[in-house]
């Protein structure tokens, strides 16, 4: 059973990394919808799955955040990729099992999931 | 909305967008009512927004924050002979209560409390955030303060590995909880 004073344990982990998370514009932000829309639609398994995907993969430079309605609600739950530098990439009809390739393809490797993204919805 | 805690989600979003920076959230289940309360200590609302705000379509852009999300929550606690009220002042904040009967056909499981508190927080990690869960006579409670006192100051309740562990704690918190009220019952 989890206690609570594991979080120190964390923390005294986490002091040590905290410079290396603080490296500025480079960074990619990975943003949810999590409006009505976006919850109703499934957004919160898809935001979960992003979490543990990033935190396994230990991306140091990708922070996930949330956001209200994108304006699309009919395609939600939506993820919108921003890589400095690049054009945003728009996910939509997402779901948990769609999250490990767009992580690995994208954030990783760098290479846009078509399939899964706005253009090839519409 | 499939589950009670999506409503939350949904619901005590409002607050944040209202600049709330204390969130009070009590979630009692009984045999005769699921009882949501959300009490929050953001900008609130005029008695004209109040009285508009179960309706969906008299939400401007200007307020479109409200959008479906009271109007939805509505209909699904009505649907089961439950009622919904909403308090607010302007410059005090809002208390929005919400209660289900679960002996009706279409009343919605209560679902991932766990999810929901985790995405606040990680929506949210300045935030404090008072949870109470009572199942019949057991009780589950957490406050950001708890998590920071052991977390200290400088990291962030949204950092990965952080939110992460709080969504097992409260997991298997709430599982506990679910547990022991079944073998009392």
């Amino acid at each position: 059973m989890k206690t609570l004073a594991e979080l120190q344990a964390i923390r005294d982990r986490m002091r040590s990394q905290i410079d290396l998370r603080d490296s500025g514009d480079d960074r990619i932000r990975v943003v949810v919808g999590m409006a009505t829309c976006g919850i109703a639609a499934g957004a919160r398994p898809v935001l979960n799955a992003l979490l543990e995907e990033v935190n396994k993969r230990d991306l140091k430079n990708v922070t996930v955040s949330q956001t209200g309605c994108i304006g699309v609600c009919r395609l939600e739950p939506i993820v919108e990729v921003y890589v400095p530098g690049q054009e945003k990439v728009t996910y939509v009809k997402m779901t948990p099992d769609k999250v490990a390739s767009l992580v690995s393809e994208h954030l990783v490797n760098g290479r846009v999931v078509e399939e899964y993204t706005i253009g090839a919805a519409e | 909305m499939k589950e009670i805690a999506l409503h939350i989600l949904d619901i005590a979003q409002n607050s944040i967008s209202a600049k709330a920076t204390l969130v009070d959230l009590t979630l009692s289940e009984t045999p005769e009512a699921i009882t949501f309360t959300i009490v929050d200590n953001g900008r609130g609302m005029s008695p004209e927004l109040l009285a508009q705000v179960s309706d969906p379509f008299t939400t401007t852009r200007t307020t479109r924050k409200m959008g479906l999300g009271i109007p939805l929550l509505r209909m699904a606690v009505e649907q089961t002979g439950g009622s919904l009220t909403i308090d607010s002042t302007e410059g005090v904040g809002t208390t929005v209560t919400a209660q289900f009967r679960p002996a009706h056909i279409d009343c919605p499981p209560v679902g991932d409390m766990a999810g929901t508190i985790t995405l606040l927080l990680q929506g949210t990690p300045q935030l404090e955030l008072h949870y109470v869960h009572t199942i019949d006579n057991n009780r589950f409670q957490l406050t950001t303060e708890e998590l920071r006192a052991q977390l200290g100051p400088e990291i962030s309740l949204a950092e990965p590995e952080v939110i992460l562990w709080i969504r097992d704690y409260l997991q298997e918190q709430e599982m506990l909880l679910r547990e022991n009220k079944g073998m009392k019952a």
